[in-house]
């Protein structure tokens, strides 16, 4: 067997939550990651929102596409059922389970090439529709799974692990999703908990298409300076040996600023990047703003994080559909089938 | 007077209607096709029509035909030429001693007659520009003068087209009214100026019977009603995309609920084929039933997902409306070209079940099962239809729906089940018969999740690459599959009059050409014993009808044999006794085409070694 359980034992004196659910309920199989990876740290903060609203674990459905970022939902919410789709499809199959059942809080975790290469058309697709879900995308800017080519969201003139240099201009997920009218958009940093956790509960209490972009450094591709190269030849992106990866691993970066204020990050790598948290007087309702005060601070080279924007009374697709408030997947034949005497008639009327 | 004797048929002929895309004629045309249905007299009509939305060059052909042969025949009797642009290849078309009926308001030169024809001219034009103004008017109703002249011409009831015209235009008085009164003008120009009836006529018969007439698109639509599918994601493609439109308007009128007004369905129109697929599979792993309709194009692009829904198990239903490939091919043109691609759809060791229905009524019947035959095998069902049965009206047997039935949902472990401690392993084989069970999401608090992924894993649900494991795996799919032959729609066999060593096999919309063939080729003395195939994986009974004969010819629509090829690669038979007889112009298959193709290898067979003849 190649994967790895966590010990059934539960410590009698941890915090319970008004469900009486303890933090170990919400959490899942362990990572299988490079010790480091931002993306871990998204699983640790999203297990804590999920506690912190007291969820009840085997109501969400957690959905993905492939990639490490996709890999992540078998580390959290052991209790619900997940899906690891196809590369870059994991809005569309989020659609589905959302039209089939609408009482279910529905998790799509995806990565930067998942979403901004092969996914970009369902992302932009599954966002203008107001699918009720919470889309979070792990940004590392590269592919971590195929080990480190560049991601469409990777910066123009950044170099590769492999020395190459990025020529193409990059997308920005959180500007498309403002665009495209999703109602709930954020963008945080991985090691910024305190930030993160508060935003992926408010988006899962959102009812539309809540987009949370979070900026997630990827230490197998993005530590050139301290790795070498037999790191690449060992580690072969299976969860069969990829627990090396300990061997080499670093601890993840956190950080905690206050609103308002600027923190020059520095990556694995070594290189920097300047997070803005938004001032504590920004108005979120204000969607042409927000795109201005994205665009006015890429500008300057920072990267904005916080809640750019939300509209609190935003509809889903269920009600653009109109569609009954019973799930779908739970009507059977009495009221789905209109039966032979309605067949009749229409018999009738096709001769 | 022409060289040839005029043709002399009743209820028994070819009329085909030679028009400009855009020009309105649709409509009238069908309705000359519903006016003989209602004379009692069956029809056959076939939409030849192009790929671009004005200006080229369309027809539509009526086969009339007491006899009930509902396949095309070939040949044309009588050809409506309204078209310049096609006149030559139009006049070439009519059977010696034809009839071609023209717009004479400009006279044409004797050259672009033949000799061996009648020629029927009625100055429409004329008659049109001067009874209305309006240029779109003057368009339409010319439409309808001519279907007063033929009717005239034919000897057809009138009041049976007025009939038509009043259900169609009911409470649109003035519509209704100035249809009726074009409908007279070109039959009373008809009456006065022409001789009226001429050698091919119209008479009231009995042999429709309680028949509908419908399109294969509509009636597979209202079968996913009836089936239960409650969400439908497509893309537009032509010949499929009156699926998803006849599925909205049979939601929109049986399915929303009376108190509320909200709908008991959602339908999307995905971004592309892989979202669309992408959705059919995202709630169908959440309980719901799901299905997509596209042609070749689409299914190429669902492949990958195709092989998700293969090796995670998952239901889907996807409805194929074949056209010809490869590529953009003919995109309104019909074949029968996706057998291989889909019954392998996706890389990897992969097979669907495929259901071949061979008319409208059967469309509805496999749709409706299609459904629960996702949920009972948990994997993708394609239904195969084709542009011939899905976008042409056809005559058929009533629909017919059995109110006692529930849906077949599969192996679903329910809470209580989980509760009981019913051992749950998402890819346990229990029961022996390859089928494992599955839990929707949300089930049970703390039993029954389970990850779903199109990576490998062992009988409970968790990753891995373990060669035994995944070999395990792959075994008990290949034991679902052995499964599904005998849970899907089994061939249906008809034997010949007299014992033969000779059989044929065929599927699909091939089917009522091939009726008509085997009486044709009855008359040429060659006796065939006829099996049907209605669903991949073949039923045994196939691999019994080989055996059980010395040749069989496998009559299918598409270059390469494919239904062939699989009978070949799933039964491994010898390929020589097995013989392909093909049709891929892109034009439905007639009995004319079959019975000169078998019948000449027949022959060839009664003169030839055995070695010869089968080179
Ligand atoms: C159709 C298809 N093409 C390519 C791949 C290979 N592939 C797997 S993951 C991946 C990229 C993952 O990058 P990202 O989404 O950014 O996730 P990360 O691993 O960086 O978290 C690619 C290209 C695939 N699985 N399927
Ligand atoms: S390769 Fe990068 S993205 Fe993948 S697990 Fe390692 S650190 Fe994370």
């Amino acid at each position: 067997m190649t994967y790895i359980a966590k010990p059934k034992f539960h410590h009698p004196g941890l915090k319970k939550n008004e469900l009486g659910y303890t933090h170990r309920d919400y959490e899942g199989k362990i990572s299988t990651l490079c010790a480091g990876c931002g993306h871990d740290s998204i699983t640790a903060s999203i297990i804590e929102a999920c506690y912190e609203l007291s969820i009840e674990p085997h109501r969400v459905a957690k959905i993905s596409g492939i990639g490490c970022s996709s890999k992540t939902p078998d580390y959290f919410l052991g209790n619900s059922h997940g899906f690891n789709s196809v590369h870059g499809r994991m809005p569309s199959v989020l659609t589905g389970a959302n039209l089939a059942n609408r009482d279910l809080i529905y998790l799509g975790v995806s990565g930067d090439g998942d979403s901004a290469s092969i996914g970009f058309g369902q992302f932009a697709h599954s966002i203008r529709r107001g699918v009720n879900m919470t889309y979070i995308v792990e940004n590392n800017g590269v592919y971590g799974l195929t080990k480190g080519q560049f991601s469409a969201t990777a910066d123009r003139g950044s170099k590769s692990k492999k020395g190459v240099t990025n020529t193409d201009n990059a997308i920005d997920l959180v500007a498309i999703a403002l665009q495209l009218g999703a109602t709930f958009v954020a963008r945080s940093f991985s090691g910024d908990k305190s930030q993160l956790v508060p935003l992926i509960a408010a988006a899962i209490g959102h009812k539309g298409a809540s987009f949370i972009d979070v900026i997630s450094p990827c230490i197998a591709f993005n530590n050139h300076a301290g790795s070498t190269k037999s790191f690449d030849y060992v580690r072969e992106h299976n969860d069969a040996v990829n627990r090396l990866d300990v061997l080499v691993g670093r601890d993840p970066i956190a950080v905690d600023y206050a609103p308002g204020t600027v923190q020059v990050v520095e990556q694995h790598d070594g290189s920097k990047i300047a997070l803005r948290k938004i001032d504590a007087d920004y108005d979120p309702h204000d969607r042409l703003g927000a795109q201005t005060f994205l665009q006015k601070h890429a500008a300057k080279g920072q990267i904005v994080t916080g809640l750019l924007y939300v509209d609190p009374d935003a509809e889903d697709l269920h009600a653009h559909l109109n569609t009954v408030e019973t799930p779908l997947n739970s009507l059977e034949a009495d009221t789905l089938c209109p039966g032979s005497a309605a067949l009749d008639k229409f018999n009738a009327s096709l001769r | 007077m022409p060289d040839k004797k005029p043709i002399s048929s009743v209820n028994d002929f070819v009329v085909r209607f030679a028009n400009v895309n855009g020009s309105g004629s649709a409509s009238a045309n069908e309705m000359f096709a519903r006016a003989i249905l209602r004379h009692g007299v069956p029809v056959s009509p076939r939409n030849i029509f192009p790929s671009n939305i004005q200006g080229l060059p369309t027809w539509y052909e009526v086969r009339v035909t007491e006899a009930g042969h509902l396949g095309a025949r070939g040949g044309v009797d009588m050809m409506v030429a309204m078209n310049p642009q096609t006149w030559d290849k139009d006049i070439a078309g009519i059977e010696p001693g034809g009839y071609l009926f023209y717009d004479s308001t400009k006279p044409m030169p004797s050259t672009k007659f033949r000799d061996d024809i009648t020629v029927i001219g009625v100055p429409l034009t004329a008659i049109t520009n001067s009874t209305y103004t309006d240029p779109r008017q003057r368009q339409l109703f010319k439409n309808i003068i001519y279907l007063g002249s033929l009717s005239a011409l034919l000897d057809m009831d009138p009041k049976l087209i007025e009939q038509l015209i009043g259900e169609q235009y009911k409470g649109k008085e003035k519509l209704l009214s100035s249809n009726v009164h074009a409908l007279h003008l070109g039959r009373d120009w008809a009456l006065q100026n022409l001789k009226c009836p001429i050698g091919l006529r119209v008479k009231k018969s009995d042999k429709v019977g309680d028949r509908i007439f419908i399109e294969g698109n509509s009636a597979a639509a209202l079968g996913a009603v009836y089936g239960g599918a409650t969400v439908c994601a497509w893309y537009p493609i032509t010949p499929s995309s009156s699926v998803a439109e006849a599925f909205t308007a049979h939601c929109k009128k049986y399915r929303h609920d009376p108190a509320t007004g909200q709908a008991k369905y959602a339908i999307v129109q995905g971004e592309d084929e892989l979202a669309s697929i992408g959705i059919v599979i995202g709630a169908s792993w959440n309980g719901a039933r799901a299905f997509t309709a596209t042609s070749g194009p689409g299914v190429s692009l669902m492949t990958e997902f195709i092989g998700l829904s293969y090796f995670a198990e998952i239901p889907a239903v996807i409805m194929n409306i074949q056209r010809a490939g490869p590529s953009t091919g003919m995109p309104t043109r019909t074949q029968q070209c996706d057998i291989i691609a889909c019954a392998y759809a996706s890389h990897g060791d992969t097979k669907h079940v495929l259901l071949f229905p061979e008319d409208p009524a059967e469309a509805f019947e496999f749709a409706a099962a299609a459904f629960d035959l996702a949920e009972r095998l948990q994997t993708t069902i394609f239904l195969m239809l084709d542009l011939d049965i899905g976008m042409n009206h056809r005559l058929c047997r009533p629909l017919k729906w059995d109110d006692s039935k529930q849906y077949d949902r599969g192996k679903v472990m329910t809470a209580e089940m989980l509760d009981e401690g019913r051992d749950f392993g998402r890819y346990l084989d229990v029961d022996g018969d390859g089928i494992p069970y599955r839990t929707y999401p949300g089930t049970h608090p703390t039993k029954g999740a389970y990850f779903t992924r199109g990576t490998s894993r062992d009988r409970y649900a968790r990753y891995s690459e373990e060669g035994s494991v995944y070999a395990d795996n792959m075994q008990r799919l290949v034991r679902k599959f052995e499964t599904a032959q005998d849970l899907v729609p089994r061939p249906l066999q008809a034997n010949a009059a007299k014992p033969t060593k000779y059989g044929v096999i065929y599927f699909g919309s091939t089917s009522p050409a091939m009726d008509e063939a085997i009486g044709l080729l009855e008359t040429r003395g060659h006796q065939l014993d006829r099996l049907r195939i209605r669903a991949f994986p073949f039923h045994s009974s196939v691999a019994s009808f080989l055996a059980e004969h010395d040749f069989v010819y496998v009559v299918e629509q598409n270059r390469d044999s494919q239904l062939r090829q699989l009978i070949v690669n799933e039964n491994g038979i010898d390929p020589v006794r097995l013989v392909p007889i093909v049709h891929y112009d892109g034009t439905p298959i007639t009995a004319r085409y079959i019975a000169k193709a078998i019948g000449d290898h027949q022959d060839h067979l009664k003169v030839t070694p055995l070695r010869k003849a089968v080179s």
